[in-house]
């Protein structure tokens, strides 16, 4: 019916392709389980049911709410219109300080607490990560 | 003031030199027999503008002149005279004015290395390049001219950001380019081979050159940014899975592939579409790099100053350039009647495949996880981040076969192999490599079965290339010792990974800290003042598994633009890196400190420039060969 040199060529598409659809189907089902969404402070306030799944929350640390022990770090971040606990023991980065913008990874307790396992803030002062700006409307 | 207008003018002059290079070379592909001199010296007056506009920049930043805006926003008077010089590709403008100056400088110097090759390749390649080099020109002084004039002067410049101002990050930009631009000198080539149809075996002898010679630099360009990302950002890790890391990880698969496959193109007519598909996609990932960079899409040090047009410009121009090598791929290229689709599946040919196979799976896990959030974003405005963990989840169980291919690969014979020849040798070592993973895990107590296994690939390629150092036949060097680098990269990976350990914790000048191996007693600090920043350094006395070290790490407060630092202290060596970071909040008493005791560290940096080695060892077996 079909010569060799067909049947092998048939073989080798058949192997290409469903290499790549196994590989997208990989990669695509990983990263559903893989990701971190990004919320504001208010954006949190209007979640409906609290899960365990790593989240970043971004905004503003508040004015004098610092508070420094020595196994961990208390701090709020704000969006000017919510607030957000954050408790963390680990290493802060250098420009992580009051009044400045920070993002928080962790994983939320309820509405109002989040135990953070990682802090990042940016590297240039005169920087502020979009979502940060965004979370903050601007200001 | 005059160097800022002479740079300028250079630069402008360099475009002018394009439009006359382009007929130049149309009419003199079609007339004589040989290249125009005229060709090559118009390329070697536009290689001098674009180096007198280079110097230029440079001198406005030695000379802190100011009424330059490029200068003002990225320098400042007290920085020392290394970052003034430094400074000049830390930032935006600057840095495209080295991409431009580099792409000049490999054009002409393709001109007078390829006196060997068909006139007709050599100008068409000219002229992809000119292509190229022409919106380079137009970007940089239609969206980012680094010479733009302030008026009234300011007295003093906004300073560059004080963490690029380091050694390993003056270096890492040009390096890094050395190798992003080679790859368009290979998208050129590769374009000119299709139109004059000569894709060949000689072609591949030729292009090779150029496909090396980036691999090293972007081999070496990517190590230098990770290096600095270990002492400089605090993390104490080499790599994060940072989208900005990640853009240039993607061109160095893209590249590796290429590189093994043109190893089968120059002994036989094999893979040719795949091959320059490979070219094209090396050079627009660099390019799609440059712009998921610059544009701002992507937040890291390397975002400076945003500002969409720039964006939009690059995006416009990525998709000229895939637009018109795709019209040209399709019109052009003829499979060779000569062409061997026939091949046997135990053989070299087929193990490149395979590596090929891995490293486009390798390219597309990360592709998608660095786009797959931007897209999120313009179609949903939900922002999610990618981490680590996709990553490692997607690379490293598929590591193990790579590594099992890599070992039993480059042993095969060209066309065809007897499988007499897999012998006892080989069974013998793998059980040896089972063996040494599973008694090391099982002595640090750990006995997960992917991680044994992955052990055991590793240390298999590890002794399969020492094994075939010793061979009695001729020895290919440059692939047993970047393979072997390989081996050694991955085994310090994964060993540091498993033993890396860390403490982390708030502690007042005075206080003792006790752990598990022993404590760490913050002795004292001390403030230096120095020309732009003030230090204060902390003594710290850790003992670590009755060991007694001193680490002295320091954070530097600058004085413009205001920034704190802070330096890592780290004592290497053969055995372990122990890094000690210390960091202040802001009006607390507390220092946050956070020591690590990292095994092999210095490993994997002496395997990427062994990885790097290989690949120069392999630019003089060709000379030796003729």
């Amino acid at each position: 019916m079909y010569g060799k040199k067909a049947k092998l060529r048939i073989l080798f598409l058949f192997l290409v392709v469903s290499s790549i659809v196994l590989s997208i189907y990989l990669i695509l089902k990983s990263l559903e389980e893989n990701v971190v969404y990004f919320l504001s402070p208010s954006q949190i306030k209007n979640i409906t049911e609290i899960d365990n799944k790593k989240i970043r929350v971004g905004g503003m640390v508040k004015k004098d709410s610092i508070i420094m022990k020595s196994d961990e770090i208390n701090f709020i971040i704000t969006d000017f219109k919510n607030d957000i606990n954050v408790s963390y023991s680990g290493s802060v980065p250098n420009l992580f300080s009051e009044e400045k913008g920070v993002v928080a990874e962790g994983y939320l307790k309820d509405k109002s607490y989040l135990d953070a396992v990682k802090i990042l803030a940016k590297h240039d002062e005169n920087y502020m990560p979009p979502e940060v700006k965004e979370a903050l409307g601007g200001k | 003031m005059l160097a800022s207008q002479i740079g300028y003018y250079a630069l402008i002059f360099g475009l002018v030199s394009s439009v006359l290079i382009l007929p130049l070379a149309i009419k003199n592909f079609n007339n004589n027999k040989i290249l125009d001199n005229k060709i090559i010296t118009a390329s070697f007056l536009q290689f001098l503008f674009v180096i007198i506009s280079f110097f230029g920049l440079v001198f406005s930043f030695i000379n802190s002149d100011f009424s330059n805006e490029t200068v003002f926003n990225n320098s400042h008077t007290t920085k020392p005279l290394f970052y003034k010089i430094s400074g000049t590709w830390g930032n935006h403008e600057g840095s495209l004015l080295l991409w431009l100056l580099v792409l000049t400088f490999f054009i002409f110097l393709f001109l007078i290395k390829s006196t060997k090759e068909p006139k007709k390749y050599r100008i068409l390649t000219l002229i992809f390049q000119q292509v190229i080099i022409i919106g380079f020109f137009l970007f940089l002084l239609k969206t980012s001219s680094p010479f733009n004039y302030l008026f009234p002067v300011p007295k003093e410049g906004m300073g560059l950001n004080p963490i690029l101002q380091d050694p390993a990050l003056a270096i890492h930009p040009p390096i890094l380019y050395l190798g992003y631009v080679g790859c368009s000198i290979i998208f050129s080539s590769s374009l000119a081979a299709v139109t004059h149809n000569y894709i060949s075996k000689k072609w591949a002898k030729h292009i090779k050159f150029w496909i090396i010679i980036s691999w090293i630099f972007l081999t070496v360009g990517i190590m230098l940014g990770s290096i600095w990302a270990y002492y400089e950002l605090g993390w104490g890790g080499f790599w994060f899975w940072d989208p900005v890391e990640n853009v240039s990880l993607m061109p160095w698969l893209c590249l590796t592939a290429l590189l093994h496959s043109i190893l089968v193109l120059e002994k036989k007519l094999f893979l040719t579409s795949w091959i320059v598909i490979l070219s094209i996609a090396t050079f627009t990932l660099s390019m799609s790099g440059t712009f998921l960079v610059r544009s701002g899409i992507l937040n890291s040090v390397h975002t400076f100053a945003n500002d969409p047009e720039r964006g939009v410009f690059i995006l416009f121009f990525l998709f000229i350039l895939i637009f018109i090598s795709l019209v040209i791929f399709f019109t052009f290229h003829k499979i060779n009647e000569k062409e061997i689709f026939k091949i046997h599946w135990i053989s070299k040919e087929t193990s490149i495949l395979i590596n090929n196979w891995f490293m486009m799976y390798f390219l597309s896990v990360i592709l998608i996880g660095t786009l797959y959030p931007i897209f999120l974003e313009v179609l949903s405005n939900e922002k999610i981040s990618v981490g680590p963990p996709f990553y490692h989840k997607l690379i490293i169980p598929f590591l193990i076969p790579f590594l099992i291919f890599m070992s039993i690969g480059p042993n095969l014979n060209w066309i065809k192999s007897k499988i007499e020849k897999i012998n006892i040798q080989f069974i013998a070592l793998f059980l040896m490599s089972f063996l040494i993973s599973f008694l090391i895990l099982k002595k640090f107590g750990s006995s997960n079965l992917i991680q044994t296994i992955l052990f055991a690939g590793t240390f298999y390629l590890f002794f399969i290339t020492i094994k075939d150092f010793f061979k009695k036949k001729p020895i290919n060097y440059s692939q047993k010792i970047s393979h072997f680098a390989f081996s050694l990269l991955i085994l310090s990976i994964l060993l540091n990974n498993l033993f890396s350990s860390e403490i982390t914790t708030n502690i007042k000048v005075g206080e003792r800290f006790q752990f598990k191996r022993g404590y760490i007693l913050f002795e004292s600090i001390k403030s230096i003042e120095n020309k732009n920043y003030n230090s204060i350094i902390g003594h710290f006395r850790i003992e670590d598994n009755k060991k007694i070290i001193e680490l002295k790490p320091e954070l530097r407060i600058y004085n413009q633009p205001a920034i704190v630092t802070s330096e890592a202290d780290i004592k290497t060596t053969l055995y372990e890196d122990k890094f000690l970071v210390m960091n202040l909040v802001k009006g607390n008493e507390y220092f946050n400190i956070r020591y690590q005791a990292k095994p092999f560290m210095i490993w994997i940096w002496i395997s990427g420039l062994l990885l790097a080695l290989g690949g120069i060892f392999s630019l003089f077996q060709r000379t030796y060969e003729k």
